[in-house]
């Protein structure tokens, strides 16, 4: 055996970091497939298969969760992702105030989302919420936006737009202005059109940036939990439950087993949504 | 640009800026209001100036509910906090000068935890098991190490990322001189990654700061509550008492307003540094 100079970039440096990582991540979440597999009070377990995964598909509150989860992570990112690039495109357009509104949009990002979340249900109440007031001020009629079974989810995915369009716009910000100004140069020369340009010259290439904030907000969304919690507890009924929500109820309820099985079935949505969209993402950027 | 295409422009600022403010500053003028007010004008929920300003004594009023809760709150955020950045800054700057100096076939599983960390969610009540078998649940440092195991991703990418427009020779020079890796880690390194590092500390220190969902489930109990959970305590028991209510939530929203104002600059650039590059 060759005897070798140990490296300046010894491994121990990982150490620390994997230890904390492995302990209180990787550990729990391999051992999560183990005991969505039991009835469980947290000392004891029992083996029952798959009866808690038979039991969340057989209840339609459970499988509304899921359903509400897709919708609202589907919802919150798409309109993230154009609404955060029409801002982008508007703020980085030379307007006046620009620096104090990419100020103002940014904001929200930084406050607490309980806090928002306790604002907005004020803001939204229904009878004296600041919302309706303005409504009917012009003639509209009085909605009940969280207190309406059809409607509730959509509020809160209407404030989380609210609270994170900032950060979308801001990862767009730097995208744009990666894009060299002589694209646009030769854009106009050949005549294109101010819609034109956007559609063939700013879309395409602030790919990046839609690849980021797509796949942000897309994971932010199918994991959020505090907006949801603060606003409505997942009410009325189980109408704006999500998975994140419901994974808390049955830990409250001290369905332990029941609760982990929910967070397995979190974990395959994410992956079935995520990895097929960076896939698909990766191969488009090789065609381009 | 003509003077036709200048007063266009002018106009379109004009309205986005009352859009924005309509949309974005309203809330938090609301929050500022309401805040203000004597409990009999802030039940009515009205966007009005307050009958009678009262900031002071609300403040002191929710200062000392439940016993100066708030104070215990804000120390317990600010031990997690301090304690779980610090650590991430280190522990995460280290990983990511090793994954990306020294290329080997543990790279791979390294990066691939990183990809883990970043997109799994953490399964809850498995960690609760785990942290009561080492006597951590319910503990502030056990809340601070999974602080730490939930940002450990992101804090690795960012430096990952940084560290590779550090030339290698800096490092060379050093090892030649004699130093160990640990001195040329933190003598040569770590110094030239002060700009990230200060992306970092804000943009960690805001989250965990906020964070609401992991003190709920690791950190239950009185003496452990943190600024999110006792607004969230507070939620329930004010109801019927909107100026404290909000009073609350504006003495939460001050550290990262101070924060924003500091470090506007750094956060832009570095948010968007880790997340482009991510």
């Amino acid at each position: 055996m060759t005897t070798r100079r140990p490296s300046p970039y010894p491994y121990w440096f990982v150490l620390p970091a994997a230890v904390i990582f492995t302990v209180l991540f990787l550990v729990p979440t391999v051992a999560s497939f183990w005991f969505s597999l039991t009835r469980w009070d947290l000392i004891n377990t029992e083996f029952i298969g798959l009866d808690n995964y038979r039991q969340f598909f057989k209840e339609p509150f459970l499988v509304q969760g899921l359903t509400n989860t897709v919708i609202y992570a589907v919802l919150t990112s798409g309109s993230k992702t154009v609404i955060g690039l029409l801002l982008a495109v508007l703020l980085t357009s030379g307007l006046r105030g620009q620096g104090f509104l990419r100020s103002v949009v940014f904001f929200p990002v930084l406050v607490s989302t309980i806090g928002v979340g306790i604002t907005f249900s004020v803001l939204m109440h229904p009878t004296k919420g600041l919302i309706n007031l303005g409504l009917a001020e012009i003639g509209l009629p009085r909605v009940g936006w969280l207190t309406e079974a059809s409607l509730a989810l959509y509020s809160i995915a209407f404030v989380d737009l609210w609270k994170g369009v900032g950060l979308a716009t801001l990862i767009y910000i730097a995208g744009l202005a990666a894009i060299s100004p002589d694209y646009y140069e030769a854009a106009r020369i050949d005549g294109a059109t101010r819609l034109q340009r956007f559609w063939r010259v700013t879309v395409p290439l602030v790919r990046p940036a839609t690849v980021t904030v797509v796949t942000l907000s897309l994971i932010g969304g199918l994991r959020s939990f505090d907006l949801i919690w603060a606003m409505t507890r997942g009410g009325p009924g189980f109408s704006s439950d999500v998975l994140a929500s419901v994974i808390y109820k049955q830990y409250q309820a001290g369905f332990y087993g029941l609760s982990t099985a929910g967070n397995v079935i979190l974990f395959l949505l994410i992956a079935l949504i995520i990895l097929p969209l960076t896939w698909w993402f990766n191969r488009r950027e090789v065609d381009l | 640009m003509t003077a036709r295409d200048a007063r266009r422009q002018w106009i379109t600022g004009m309205i986005a800026m009352a859009v924005a403010t309509v949309i974005f500053i309203v809330p938090f003028a609301f929050i500022f209001l309401t805040a203000a007010k004597t409990k009999q004008d802030a039940s009515r929920l009205l966007f009005t100036w307050p009958e009678q300003w009262q900031l002071w004594q609300n403040f002191t009023e929710v200062l000392k509910a439940r016993n100066y809760m708030l104070l215990l709150a804000y120390f317990n955020s600010t031990v997690i906090t301090v304690g779980a950045v610090a650590a991430l800054v280190v522990f995460g700057a280290m990983v990511g000068y090793v994954l990306q100096r020294r290329r080997t076939g543990w790279n791979k599983v390294i990066y691939a935890m990183v990809l883990v960390g970043l997109m799994v969610p953490p399964a809850v009540v498995p960690t609760i098991w785990v942290l009561q078998g080492l006597g951590l649940f319910k503990t502030i440092h056990g809340m601070i190490l999974i602080q730490i195991a939930y940002g450990l991703a992101f804090s690795v990418l960012l430096y990952r990322s940084f560290i590779a427009t550090i030339p290698r020779d800096l490092d060379e020079a050093a090892i030649i001189d004699g130093a160990k890796p640990l001195q040329v880690f933190f003598k040569v390194i770590l110094p030239l990654l002060k700009p990230v590092t200060v992306t970092l500390i804000v943009v960690q220190s805001i989250a965990i700061f906020n964070d609401f969902t992991n003190p709920l489930y690791y950190l239950p109990g009185k003496e452990n509550v943190t600024v999110q959970l006792t607004l969230y305590n507070f939620q329930s028991q004010f109801t019927t008492q909107f100026n404290l209510l909000f009073m609350n939530i504006l003495l939460v929203t001050i550290p990262p307003l101070i924060v924003f104002i500091f470090f506007n600059r750094q956060i832009v650039a570095g948010m968007t540094a880790g997340a482009v590059k991510g």
